[in-house]
């Protein structure tokens, strides 16, 4: 009998047929990062290098592009893959470095240790190895001592002189607590469960030397998730992380529905329609535990249940990726670099609630993942997994797309409907909520990128295994855009529970430059500051709140000694004070008090009882503004205040600040070290800088207008800030 | 030129009509305002009247729209439109610096067109390329690890 299960195993078939026929299996295999910061980093000039080559005659090497990675300050990043060796990754490759890459790699067979992401990053282990062995050290596999199999490991390895050719990477949970502790040795990928001690002389011997992996240990079972680590799991930087969300991202060509189908994609859709009612899908998604992304936490399969249960037979199901928070590219990445996991969540969406259309909600900045989802759209429609009759089932569903047009408050769900709906987008109140009374008045499921994501992988893995990861009242994991002041800033997901340092020190190498770590700002405009006191905070909707932050969407903005708080909080509420749309009047004109009051602390106009207002106003605001954008407008002003209460009152009683940013508190002067090279003379702007060659140098402070450039570009630390 | 003008019109006055056959019509509003700006470059008094009359949605409500979002013109562009970034990542690695550096060298303030229509300067919240904070966006190009003296040196280069 045809089913939908049938024909998509018959897609997938299909789909690696053209995969393998296309060169897939060639020799040596290139995939170069496409995405907007890859783009931006100088990815396109390194993919026309490649090009060249093949088109001048190199052959037997397959070239294709992939989404984001998440590897930021170390793009544009490139792999080569081998059949039987452990993938290499580099990073930073100019178009010089490709030709090399050419010539002394592809062409040689020479790894080029200076280039790969683990030479270039922070904490991680150096040179070539032949072997790459991840060790599963998330909290199931620690108590079952992980940590005693990795030393045991690290001896054998010593003993066998086998030490510089064989990595051991300590990963965050791998989601088989199961079958724990976990081993996984690359290439291959072979997955050893239930190790014990005395299995390691076993595998380093058979495996290691010998290239037999040993059977008895081995576990066969197939997870969505975890293709990732096969190119990325000896990489520090990803072997701590869990990648649900974004778990193809990476690691295949987002504009190739033959790479989606490869990888087990849209088969979560055949399952629903062959074996699943709408209830059943919905129960599923109740049991896995998974709540809403986008920052409020809403139990997902709640809001499936609400909006399945409104009466009326018309209903809508939106994808809201509106991702307005200033700091944030988690959505921007998922689908620039998977743009069908979220048309799938979607579809099996639109199935469980009773949904006939869907509607992509995306900003109108995001050109490169506006394309994708197009392109995504029409081969999904060509395939049947979008409109009439899906893979032959009663079932019928479209999708479109509808651009913002740059309004943060969009982000807000009844905002957003208004938006599609060809107004401004101003929230209203609620109930009826949207679920009940949405777009054009119907039920309407609204639910972010990054939920929408996870469905699939909930559907084939199970809602148990998705539950049996993080912590007690949130499960799964959750993706954060890591920048600011850190070593490695990149897209990451790591499982729900893990704490903030481990994020920020472990995944993130620590605080840039050398600098002494402040704070971390987490939740955008809606959330707050933590301070090192707080950092063993797990990662979970209710911890983060109890230490004065959200989760927010994914914003993670790491902040180090030279950043002033006051300016930060005046910064949020700027940019808050800006998007309120207006309708209400504690956030419209509540905003604009307490942005006067920190721009005239930041100017050295403080007044004494200028904190104690921000505070009254700031609670007031939260208290009596109709949506979330209002509600959450003072958070970063009041968490700064209850976390730097001392930097402020500087700034107001002192007229100090000792961050060295607000322009009208410092001053910059020329010390006796000045040796008169005259570079800052020659670089200031206003001409504020007088002296003659080789003698000392003078700013003339009624004309300096404290651009800092001075401060920048003297050579010999002769210019004091202060 | 006149010709020009009348198949910008007309491009408009198709895509309209086009969705106008759809469910929801009015809906579409946002979508036409960002076809309009593609074809023109702003959203003109002439343009919002033109989508008055054949949308059947009246202007004031247009205008309410237009003045709303932020990614709407309603002046004309200079031929390169500069988006420096002041997202959050790049606020906290100095985009203030690189935004002063720009009004610096093309002396305009945030809003504004030069007066040879070379360049129109704009500030946007977060491009999403944090992680090669601070950046700023000439076009449909972004640039990345900026210093106000690398800022300026790439505006020069459009110059040209």
């Amino acid at each position: 009998m045809v089913t939908p299960l049938s024909i998509i195993k018959k897609k997938r078939a299909e789909a690696i047929g053209k995969i393998i026929g296309g060169g897939y299996l060639s020799t040596k295999r290139v995939y170069v990062g496409m995405a907007t910061c890859e783009i931006a980093a100088g990815s396109q000039e390194v993919m026309a290098v490649f090009k060249k080559a093949i088109e001048e005659g190199l052959a037997d090497v397959y070239l294709s592009q992939k989404g984001c990675v998440g590897r930021c300050n170390l793009e544009p990043t490139v792999e080569v893959v081998e059949e039987g060796k452990l993938p290499v990754k580099y990073g930073k490759i100019t178009p010089q470095k490709a030709r090399d890459i050419i010539e002394r790699h592809l062409k040689r067979g020479e790894v080029i240790e200076e280039w790969t992401l683990n030479n270039l990053e922070a904490k991680a282990q150096k040179g070539i190895r032949e072997y790459a062995v991840t060790l599963c050290d998330g909290p199931g596999c620690m108590h079952k001592n992980s940590k005693k199999l990795a030393e045991k490991l690290e001896q054998e390895l010593k003993e066998k002189n086998l030490d510089d050719k064989v990595s051991i990477t300590l990963s965050g949970c791998l989601g088989m607590c199961d079958h724990g502790p976990i081993m996984i040795v690359n290439p291959g990928y072979t997955m050893y469960g239930k190790v014990k001690e005395e299995d390691i002389p076993s595998i380093v011997n058979d495996h290691l030397i010998n290239g037999r992996p040993v059977s008895r240990l081995i576990v066969d079972e197939d997870y969505l998730f975890n293709r990732f680590y096969r190119f990325f799991g000896d990489v520090n930087f990803f072997g701590k992380q869990m990648r649900i969300a974004l778990r193809n991202c990476g690691i295949s060509d987002p504009e190739s529905i033959d790479g989606y189908l490869s990888l087990r994609g849209y088969e979560a859709l055949a399952h629903v329609l062959t074996e699943m009612t709408p209830q059943e899908v919905i129960d599923e998604v109740k049991t896995s535990g998974l709540r809403g992304r986008g920052g409020a936490g809403f139990p997902t399969g709640t809001k499936w249940e609400f909006t399945r249960r409104a009466p009326g037979d018309e209903k809508y199901v939106i994808c809201n990726a509106d991702e307005g928070d200033p700091g944030a590219f988690m959505d921007r990445s998922a689908i620039e670099g998977d743009p069908h996991t979220v048309l799938e969540g979607m579809i099996i969406g639109g199935y469980a609630v009773g949904a006939q259309k869907g509607i992509v909600y995306i900003r109108a900045e995001y050109p490169l993942a506006i394309k994708r989802l197009e392109k995504a759209l029409a081969q999904a429609k060509e395939h049947g997994f979008l409109g009439d009759n899906i893979l032959g089932s009663d079932f019928c569903f479209h999708i479109e797309i509808r651009l913002g047009a740059g309004a943060f408050v969009c982000g807000e769900e009844t905002a957003l409907i208004h938006s599609i709906e060809g107004s401004r987008g101003m929230p209203r109140p609620r109930p009826p909520y949207p679920s009940i009374e949405g777009l054009f008045g119907k039920p309407t499921l609204i639910n972010n990128v990054e939920t929408w994501a996870n469905i699939p992988v909930i559907i084939l893995d199970g809602a148990r295994w998705f539950s049996s990861i993080g912590t007690e009242t949130s499960k799964g994991t959750k993706v954060f855009a890591l920048a600011g002041k850190v070593k490695n800033t990149g897209l990451i997901e790591v499982p729900m529970g893990i704490t903030l340092r481990q994020l920020i020190f472990d995944i993130g190498g620590g605080v840039s430059d050398g600098k002494k770590f402040k704070a971390v700002q987490i939740g955008g405009p809606s959330g707050g500051c933590i301070t090192e006191e707080d950092l063993d905070t797990k990662i979970d909707y209710e911890s983060l709140q109890k230490a004065g932050a959200i989760m927010g969407s994914g914003g993670m903005i790491v902040i180090d000694e030279t950043s002033c708080m006051v300016s930060i909080a005046k910064f949020f509420l700027d940019f808050t004070q800006n998007e309120s749309c207006g309708k209400c009047v504690p956030c419209r004109e509540g905003t604009k008090r307490m942005l006067e009051i920190l721009t005239r602390i930041t100017e050295g106009k403080g007044k004494k009882g200028d904190i104690e207002k921000l505070e009254r106003l700031g609670a007031m605001i939260k208290k009596a503004s109709l949506c979330g954008l209002g509600q959450s407008a003072p958070n970063p002003v009041l968490s700064t205040i209850r976390n730097f209460r001392k930097e402020y009152e500087e700034h107001i009683y002192e007229k100090k600040c000792a961050a060295g940013e607000c322009k009208a508190l410092i001053d910059y002067r020329i010390t006796d070290k000045c040796v008169g090279c005259g570079a800052c003379k020659r670089i200031c702007p206003v001409s504020a800088i007088n002296g003659a060659p080789k003698e000392a140098h003078v700013i003339d402070q009624a004309q300096c207008t404290r651009c800092g450039l001075c401060f920048d570009t003297c050579k010999f630390d002769a210019i004091a800030k202060g | 030129m006149d010709t020009h003008v009348d198949e910008r019109k007309n491009e408009l006055i198709e895509y309209m009509e086009k969705t106008k056959k759809q469910s929801h019509p009015e809906s579409c509003l946002i979508a036409i305002l960002h076809k309009a700006q593609q074809l023109y470059g702003y959203l003109s008094k002439e343009v919002m009247d033109e989508v008055a009359t054949t949308m059947n949605i009246p202007t004031a409500h247009i205008w309410g729209v237009a003045t709303f979002y932020h990614y709407f013109n309603l002046a004309p562009q200079g031929a390169h439109t500069i988006y420096v970034c002041l997202g959050t990542a790049c606020f906290v690695k100095g985009a203030g610096k690189v935004l002063d550096a720009v009004k610096e060298e093309l002396k305009i303030s945030v809003g504004e067109t030069t007066p040879d229509n070379l360049f129109s300067l704009r500030e946007t919240r977060c491009l999403g390329a944090c992680g090669l904070a601070p950046v700023i966006m000439v076009d449909d190009k972004m640039y990345g690890e900026l210093t106000p003296k690398k800022a300026v040196e790439i505006l020069r280069s459009y110059k040209k």
